[in-house]
């Protein structure tokens, strides 16, 4: 069929698609608008960095101006990843910094990213304006320096969770004078302090900055003058909020602070002296997004705070806040759509706060837009989350972390299986869930069935055999990442399901009970998964028998083949290296 | 041994006993985990331990029958190759029999709570308190978000004082708390590496304190599931001591900014603080080795 409409026409059609799934589906209408859709495409996102190869994405895409790239597994935030896996940035910079003179935008998430690859990146691109560097290893501020000499255009600076190697504070005066173009900069994740003129010039110099988030390094009594600098500013994240206190520091704060009539968005806040805290107070009218995750103070000083802040959406906070600060919360932040609660002694034997299910039951109930929860408690109960499920049917990221392994209702003593199930029944479109408690089998039953929408699944310590696991993989039918570990799950289920995880992005199972031999018989059975094998006894698990239970196992889809850059560790299942059973 | 250590690395950390009796110079205790049930003995005699571990999958139901005393691995009820079969088992399975068989019935799915919180009911609270061993990744929280109660104690957050005015009046606040300097741990023979706050250390005999702090935990659970599997009991940890005097099993030396590799201590505090990259805790009996060997890298880019 041919079509009336020129290439122009489709290809602007096609320029107001945003979602990749859609500019994906065009693609395979016909040649012809595969095409137009290859030369169009601006922007690239890669889930998996071992999913693709960087040539295979710069031949389909010639065009592209910002690519996104995820590296690691997720449970790479939690240790269980080892050191030297993998997710190095080094290849796509280098095919990039050759194919895309024109790349403005990187934005990485679990990746390593060397000195060496940011000297790339500043010298390749010439109109490079964001860096976003999420959770990222490898490099050091001297790689930081070279961005910021070269990239004259540079907007963004994002290295939020990243491990930064500090060298000096310096880097930041390697901004040329002439450098206005900034509007964003993280460097929260920084452990040494910055040359506080260096900042205070290039903030000066930026007119465009939106959003600053500073490093614990900054003494809250040098904040005052950068803001004054920067009214425009609407987020912004603070450092170190403790100083000696005198009453000029307070009030040249509280005076700074008022002038930011566009604050939407506050954070840092370590280390925080509640006293000085009623100098936001003029702000927080504005405020939408608050991170209190790092303000170790109590109850009262962040209950004063946050009711100040009615137009809430967004709040994280630290378990200080216990259910009488939630209940507040559900009083007077009627607008909260998220809602995390993080532990403050997640290594504590005892509670050491009066935080409960109670509080996450509060705001349920109180905050009518709810619709994304982490939330780190000690005890839950089957009615409490039956109670949650029907306050907040419109849930589309429930994460409950009970920090005991296995803990039932502490009410009946019976597992977690019909509060959880209530969670999947109820909240239709729920697309990201995460498990603690004692479970069993039905628990996976009542998800499978259920959980039609669900794409990210985390398990922990639950189930009792492959049925469980059988039930997720073959009911979950939007299901793209599961994350499994310490469950007795195994090789029943994964064989049976083993197409499946040909349309996932990636599945991680440790200390499960998935054995050598099944992990074998995947790769050799599905060449498009790789399946890698984690290992650190330090023998070849070849040598073992074939029943031995593998410590962990990433499998994940691929156009790519097996990677190349294995540690010794990893141990690739696919045909040629393996032994014949 | 390995085999067997893996698969109880995660599977004593956080489980409590349901039943213990004293046999002989032992104790034996019996677990229930997942899907299995699990005796294990307390001897004396560390070698002889591992062989006091029973798996009883639970999805079966006769104990007397020997086959399935024998320690196994991989998952329950499949035809898998036996790893350890002890005469052992038999015996300690016939004395614990009375107790195990009072859990059998119980086991299916559907009363798998129930057995299990009967069985604690049972259980004399006293006996079952344990500390229990780290495990790895759990809770599920960022080790940047771990270094938030590194420097001070939380357990009590600051309060606040009603209005500003009247905090003035007070003295100041004696610490700098605002600055905060971690550097990279490892140990030898613990995989996970921690960071440590050296601005909260001021001198080496507090940073050899948080050292001990940060490993003797993970170094227990180590040696533990790498010599027996039992769990690890509090009196078990034993101290990092003399890593400044080289008179301990384990010594601390760091790496500077110039990537040349120090003892900890050969210098004055504020210049070990200036410039230190990153720390380990070695083996003493390795440390000889430290002089010639190459510095340590981490594992760079590879193209």
């Amino acid at each position: 069929m041919a079509f009336p409409f020129p290439d122009e026409v489709l290809e602007h059609v096609f320029s107001f698609l945003h979602s990749d799934r859609d500019r994906n589906a065009v693609s395979l209408v016909c040649k012809s608008w595969y095409e137009i859709d290859r030369w169009s495409r601006r922007r690239v996102f890669v889930g998996n960095c071992y999913a693709v190869s960087p040539r295979a994405v710069l031949r389909r895409f010639p065009e592209v101006r910002s690519i996104e790239i995820k590296g690691k597994p997720h449970f790479a935030d939690f240790d269980l990843v080892p050191e030297g896996w993998g997710g190095y940035f080094f290849p796509w910079t280098a095919s990039m910094a050759v194919s895309y003179p024109w790349l403005e935008e990187i934005r990485l998430k679990r990746m390593v990213v060397t000195d060496a690859c940011l000297e790339l990146i500043a010298k390749s691109f010439k109109n490079f304006k964001v860096l976003v560097l999420s959770s990222c290893e490898g490099f050091s501020t001297d790689g930081l320096a070279a961005i910021a000499a070269n990239c004259r255009n540079l907007r963004e600076l994002d290295l939020r969770e990243s491990e930064v190697e500090d060298s000096s504070g310096h880097w930041l005066s390697h901004f040329p004078d002439t450098y206005t173009s900034l509007e964003s900069l993280n460097i929260s994740c920084l452990l040494s302090e910055v040359s506080f003129s260096a900042l205070e010039r290039l903030v000066g110099r930026c007119p465009r900055l939106r959003s600053l988030r500073l490093n614990r390094g900054v003494p809250l009594d040098r904040i005052a003058s950068l803001l004054r600098r920067t009214p425009q500013l609407v987020e912004l994240g603070t450092g170190a909020y403790s100083a000696d206190l005198t009453p000029d520091v307070f009030s040249s704060l509280s005076g700074a602070f008022s002038g930011l009539k566009e604050l939407r968005s506050l954070s840092g806040f370590w280390d925080v002296v509640p006293a000085y805290l009623p100098a936001v107070y003029s702000v927080c009218s504005g405020i939408t997004t608050l991170n209190l995750s790092y303000a170790t103070i109590q109850s009262t000083d962040l209950i004063k705070l946050v009711c100040e802040c009615h137009n809430l959406q967004k709040l994280w906070v630290l378990d200080y806040i216990e259910d009488s600060g939630l209940e507040a919360v559900a009083a007077s932040c009627k607008e909260l759509r998220e809602l995390r609660v993080f532990p403050s002694g997640p290594f504590e034997a005892e509670p050491n706060v009066a935080l409960t299910e109670q509080g996450l039951v509060s705001v349920s109930e109180g905050c009518p837009k709810l619709e994304s929860v982490l939330y780190f408690c000690r005890r839950m109960s089957n009615a409490a989350l039956c109670t949650i499920a029907c306050n907040r049917p419109n849930f589309t990221r429930f994460r409950l972390c009970i920090i005991e392994p296995r803990k039932p209702d502490y009410l009946t003593l019976q597992p977690l299986d019909v509060g959880f199930g209530a969670i999947v029944k109820h909240c239709k479109g729920l697309r990201r869930l995460s498990l603690s408690g004692l479970l069993t089998d039905r628990v996976f039953e009542l998800i499978g069935t259920h959980a039609k929408k669900l794409e990210m699944l985390s398990i922990a310590f639950a189930g009792e055999s492959d049925l469980g696991l059988h039930h997720v993989l073959s009911g979950c039918e939007s299901l793209r990442k599961l994350e499994i570990r310490d469950c007795p799950f195994g090789d029943k289920a994964l064989i049976a399901n083993a197409e499946k995880l040909e349309t996932m992005r990636s599945l991680w199972m440790s200390s499960c009970s998935v054995s050598f031999g099944a992990c074998r018989l995947l790769g050799q059975r599905m060449p498009r998964l790789n399946v890698e094998v984690i290992d650190e006894s330090g023998e070849r698990p070849e040598t073992r028998p074939e029943s031995c239970p593998v410590e962990k196992l990433y499998v994940y889809r691929s156009v790519a083949g097996p990677r190349l850059d294995m540690p010794d560790y990893v141990w690739s299942m696919e045909n040629e290296s393996s032994v014949p059973i | 041994m390995t085999d067997v250590a893996w698969k109880f690395e995660n599977m004593f950390s956080l489980q409590e006993a349901l039943w213990s009796f004293p046999l002989g110079n032992c104790s034996v205790s019996i677990y229930l985990f997942t899907n299995y049930f699990i005796m294990a003995g307390v001897p004396g005699n560390r070698e002889a331990c591992y062989s006091f571990f029973s798996f009883v999958p639970g999805k079966q139901s006769h104990l007397s029958d020997e086959r399935e005393l024998e320690l196994r691995l991989g998952p329950p009820g499949g035809e898998e190759e036996t790893i350890v079969s002890s005469s052992y088992l038999s015996r300690m399975a016939s004395v614990g029999k009375d107790t195990m068989n009072d859990t059998n019935n119980l086991n299916s799915s559907q009363n798998f709570a129930a057995a299990r919180s009967a069985l604690n009911a049972s259980t004399p609270k006293g006996s079952q308190k344990r500390t229990a061993a780290p495990i790895v990744g759990w809770p599920p929280i960022r080790s940047s978000r771990r270094n938030l109660s590194g420097s001070s104690s939380l357990k009590q957050p600051p309060t606040s004082q009603d209005t500003v005015s009247h905090k003035f009046s007070m003295e100041k606040p004696a610490d700098d708390r605002g600055k905060s300097l971690f550097v990279k741990i490892n140990m030898d023979g613990v995989p996970i590496g921690r960071k440590v706050d050296l601005k909260a250390c001021d001198s080496y005999e507090k940073l050899a304190s948080s050292v001990d702090q940060l490993f003797r935990g993970l170094l227990a659970a180590q040696r533990d599931t790498s010599c027996d599997g039992i769990e690890i009991k509090q009196e078990d940890e034993k101290p990092i001591s003399g890593l400044l005097d080289g008179k301990g099993e384990y010594t601390l030396v760091y790496e500077d900014n110039e990537g040349d590799r120090i003892l900890v201590g050969d210098v004055p505090w504020d210049i070990f603080v200036s410039t230190v990259k990153r720390l380990r805790v070695l083996k003493s009996e390795e440390l000889s080795a430290v002089n010639s060997e190459p510095i340590f890298h981490r594992s760079m880019l590879q193209t």
